[in-house]
Order: structure tokens, then sequence, then C-alpha cells
């Protein structure tokens, strides 16, 4: 923003603080940009700091710390596979519930509501995205594991058990911390946010073309079916992807509720671990220097690229559906 | 034959009507299915808290530090400690996110650096949480040799800044070109007109940034394990580790012990109660600045 109004104002330039003045402005922009840029500085260190601290654990089990499954303190030997299995098969499941649960959600809130309902239940559907991670880990052990551990568990087996080739899928103690249990905490914690996302894509869409779907008469599935679901898909898998970036990087909830097991296997009940919730649990017998630590921060490192990865894409997804609107 | 032509073809559009209808139904009734589970997790999260959490609200709980199990105490420390970091990490995070806001809204918009400090800071909005715990800890705690309050303070300001950006530069998008134009044509300089007319004039927007930022700060749990550690004493000292809410609320949680567990329950209670009423401030206040 130049100033060319000045010029019309001679008396102006005869200001006595005029001096100052032009040198207020270079040193204020120069302040903002030096912020800005430290902003990259912070994402770039911690890049830095993941990779030089992990560096040691690389260097010692060279490519096969990716695939080793092996997670022992006694021998020295640490693999990230299990974490990884685990965290990618637990945001995976969470999205299968939640994708649904959302999508839901947000029709119900644009299409179906009267607008003080409307008001409402958004609140509380942000409300249930402000709480806590561990809140949901506290809510999770206390009331979601028993539930699953007497119930939905011994249902499973007894549907599924004696079906050749899904009863591995079952298969298992019925502690009721697991996998299949973290799944449904994270299902909670992302459903809000990929709702959020999701009610701002649709409501983003011009109401006329709400309104021509439902002139020519289609009922209102049609109408989200046929005109907002194709008007608004990059949104909506941006929004999708940006709550499965949320899920693989979520401790607290994760930590209470997946039982803390370095193992890779078939049964969705079984204990496992993710990155983040073994990090949490191994993070204080890890001394400093130490070979664990190091291996602790190679899998921050893997996990920082497998979320950062995840919401740049999100990101860029989510850009696009922008400038799709706009045009 | 005609007459039973247009028979034939009412009675598949009636058909197809009816299908239609009922892919209505269905999906309408899925849909509040889906609306009323959501509701249904916030209730069942929140009369837990309620349930579990009320028996243990007393006067000692405000007043008196950690003890051991068995001891009489209550969660003073750790309360201070989480106002402490919480405070601290809002001090150095607010400013630093306002300031990054302004240089997008106002100097970078749409150059190439602008862009890339955007998308850093929108990636950094959705980080997990417990890298930035790692980071701090190489960066601030193995250097010093000891965990402190002050690390957790800048682990959780690091957590504050983006969403201190994400508003700030959303409000300051909302001031009118003529607000600007008005205070140029009285020689104002740019940086007066930004800090003086069109920060001033948004403040409560950016102030809803800030409280987000506070809601948002004051329950993590993960990026204090690694920093300021938590302690089970009473301590004010930035230097040395540092209690909170959460991490309090952690390592009660996990114990075996009834009174801890009471104590975990009504901790829990507190941050979420604290966190909710932002929420609701926030948004009930923004909402009816908008209408």
């Amino acid at each position: 923003m130049e100033i060319p109004a000045r010029q019309s104002l001679p008396a102006m330039k005869q200001a006595p603080s005029q001096q100052g003045r032009q040198k207020g402005d270079p040193a204020f922009r120069l302040l903002v940009t030096a912020t800005g840029v430290g902003v990259l500085v912070v994402l770039g260190a911690i890049i830095a700091v993941m990779v030089s601290g992990g560096w040691k654990a690389f260097a010692t089990f060279g490519p096969g710390f990716l695939v080793s499954a092996v997670w022992n303190p006694v021998t020295q030997h640490f693999g990230a596979a299990a974490p990884v299995f685990g965290t990618v098969i637990s945001s995976a499941l969470a999205l299968l519930v939640a994708v649904p649960l959302a999508f839901g959600t947000a029709f119900w809130l644009t299409a179906l509501a009267p607008p003080s309902a409307a008001a409402v239940i958004g609140m509380a559907v942000q409300l249930l995205a402000a709480v806590p991670s561990i809140i949901f880990g506290m809510w999770g052990f206390f009331v979601v594991v028993p539930v699953v551990a007497h119930y939905v568990q011994p249902a499973a087996r007894q549907f599924l058990g004696h079906v050749p080739g899904l009863s591995a899928l079952v298969a298992g103690a019925p502690f009721g911390t697991g996998l299949f249990t973290a799944a449904l905490i994270l299902a909670v914690m992302i459903t809000p946010s990929i709702t959020a996302v999701m009610r701002d894509v649709f409501l983003s869409m011009p109401t006329v073309l709400r309104e021509s779907g439902y002139g020519l008469g289609a009922t209102r599935w049609e109408v989200m079916r046929y005109v907002v679901l194709p008007w608004s898909r990059q949104g909506v898998v941006g929004g999708i992807v940006l709550g499965m970036g949320r899920a693989m990087g979520e401790t607290m909830a994760v930590t209470f509720v997946i039982g803390d097991s370095n193992h890779i296997g078939w049964s969705l009940f079984a204990p496992a671990n993710t990155i983040a919730s073994l990090i949490a649990l191994e993070f204080p017998e890890s001394p400093a220097g130490s070979l664990k630590l190091a291996s602790l921060m190679a899998l921050g490192a893997i996990l920082m690229a497998i979320s950062f990865v995840t919401l740049w894409f999100s990101r860029w997804l989510l850009a696009r559906g922008e400038q799709a609107a706009g045009r | 034959m005609k007459a039973n032509n247009t028979l034939m073809r009412a009675d598949r559009s009636a058909s197809l009507l009816w299908r239609r209808h009922l892919c209505d139904k269905l999906a309408t009734a899925m849909s509040w299915l889906g609306m009323l589970i959501v509701v249904f997790m916030l209730g069942s999260i929140l009369w837990t808290l309620f349930k579990n959490g009320l028996a243990g609200m007393s006067v000692h709980l405000f007043t008196m530090s950690m003890a051991a199990p068995g001891q009489p105490g209550g969660l003073a420390n750790a309360i201070v400690g989480s106002i402490i970091q919480t405070g601290l990490a809002i001090l150095i995070g607010a400013p630093a996110g306002l300031m990054t806001g302004i240089y997008l809204a106002e100097y970078g918009t749409t150059s190439r650096l602008a862009r890339i400090v955007r998308f850093v800071s929108d990636m950094l909005l959705s980080a997990p949480s417990i890298l930035i715990g790692l980071f701090i800890y190489m960066m601030l705690v193995v250097p010093f040799g000891h965990f402190s309050g002050l690390s957790g303070a800048v682990a959780l300001a690091i957590l504050a800044m983006p969403i201190v950006v994400r508003t700030t530069e959303d409000m300051l998008r909302l001031v009118p070109v003529a607000m600007r134009e008005a205070g140029i044509a009285l020689g104002a300089p740019k940086w007066r007109v930004i800090l003086f007319i069109c920060v001033r004039a948004v403040r409560a927007g950016i102030m809803t940034g800030v409280l987000l930022a506070i809601a948002r700060v004051a329950g993590e749990t993960a990026p204090l394990l690694f920093t300021s550690l938590g302690n089970s004493e009473w301590s004010l000292d930035l230097g040395r580790p540092m209690a909170s809410l959460p991490v309090a609320i952690y390592q009660y949680a996990g114990s075996a012990y009834q009174d801890w567990m009471q104590q975990a329950w009504t901790g829990a209670l507190l941050v979420t109660l604290g966190v909710l009423i932002i929420n609701i401030v926030v948004r009930v206040g923004t909402r009816g600045g908008r209408s």
C-alpha cells in the first residue's frame, strides 16, 4: 500500500517526526518478516533435531530398523515395524468409524437440522473437539475398555470366531485394551474435526446450486449425493486426511488404551503400540545418549515424516477445494 | 393397450418415487443416528467426569500440594504450575503469532515466502504434540541437564503460536480498506496503521484466538512429559521441574491408589470444565458479535 495521498499535502512533509516515520516502517516490516521466517526455522529445527537425534539408531540398525519388529531393551535391539504397524492400523480403523459418523453429522447439520438446533449441536461437536486428549484417554480406559472386554469382544468372537479366515481377527484374551479400543477412541476424537471441515465445505457451496437441486424435485439425500458431494469432493477428502493426520500423532488417549505390546498380529483386539504411545511409555526409561533414546527419536522422525506428508496432502487438497470454490 | 401402457409407466414411476423416498428416509435416519452418537459421546464423557470427579471437590484440592498415597494432599502445585506454564506459553506464543499473522496479512500476502510460512504454520497447527515435546527435550532439557518449567512453557508456546497466527491473519483480512486508507490519509506510517487501526479494530477477534490457544495448551500432556516432567512438591522455580494438572492426572490415573484416582478424576473435571468454559465463552461471544 503506497501513500500517494501525501503528495497532495505538502505541509505534511515538513512534519518534524517524518524522519522517524520513514525508519519505523522498514524496521517493523523487518520485525514481522523475521517472525514469519522464525516459523520456518522452528519447523526446520524440529526436522533437524529429530533426524540427528535418531541418527544413531538409523546408523546402528541400517534400513533394517524400518522392517524389524523387535523391540528388546535387554538385547539393545530396536525396530520400528511394530509401532508403525500399530499407528497405521489404528488410524485406518479410526477413519472407518469416524468418516460415516462425521458425514452423517455434517449432513444433519447442513441439510436436516432446524437452524437453532444446528447451532446447539454444532457447538456440542466443537466442544467435543476441545476436550483434552488425556480426558479421552481416561474415559476410554474406565468406560470404553470394560465395555469392549465384556460385550464387544465376546460377541465378536461368538460371531466371527468360527469363520475360517476371520477368526484370527478376534483372537486373544478379552483384556479390552488393544488396537480396536484405541481406534474407537481415536474415532471419537477426530470425528469433530472432520465434521467441522465437512460442514464448512458443504456450506461454502453457493445456495443456488442446492436450491436448483430441490427445484428439480430432488430429495435432500439426492441433493447431498449428486450436487453437494461432487462439488465439495476435494474439501471432504482433505478433511478426512487431516483427521487421519491427527489420529496418527495422537498420544495420550492412545497410551491409556493401546495395551503396550510391540507385536504385529492379525487380531484387532490384541494389545499393540503406536509410535506416539511407545515414545510416551518408553521415554522415562531412556537415558540421554542411549541407543534406546536414539531409537525413540528415530521413531519420532518417522512419525514426523508420516504426519507431515499427510498434513501437507490434506492442506493441498483443502486449498485446491477452496480455489475451486472461489472460481 | 394404450391405457395399459400408461398404467405400467405410472406404476414404474411410482415405484421409482417410492425407492427414492426410501433412500432419502434411510439417509436421514443414518444421519440422525450419526449426530446422536456424537452427542452421546460428549454426554458420556461429561457424565463420567462429573460422576467421578465431583466427589473429590474440596478446599484441600486447591490449598495442598500433591502428596504420597494415603497422605492428605491436593493439586494446588499442579494447578499453579499449569497456570504459570500456560501463561508463559501465551506470553511467548501470542506475540510471535500476532506478528507472524501481521506479516501474512499485511506484508507477505501472496508472496512465495508468505505462502510457505502460512503452509508451515498450518502444519504446525496439527503437528503431533509429542514431537514438539521431544524437540524441546533435545533443545532445552539435554543441554541444561535437567527438566524445567521453562522448557515446558516453550513447548506449549510452539503449540499456541499457530492458532494465534491463523486467527490474526483471518481477522486482519476482514478490516475494510477504507479504514486503512483513512489512516494513511492522516499521514500515519504503515506500521502505525496496522498496529493502532487494523489490529485495534479486530482486537476482539484476536483475543478469541488467544483464548482458544489457552484452551488448547492448558490440556496438553504429551509435550510436558519430556520437558517440565511434573513435580510433586510446591515449586515456582522455572529452572526446575514443574508440576502441571494434565501430567498430574496422567500420573495419578495410572496408579492403583484410591485417593490418587479420586484426585485424578477431580483434576480431569477441573481441566475439562476450564477448557470447555473458555470455548463456550469464545463461541457464544463471537456469534453475538457477528450478528
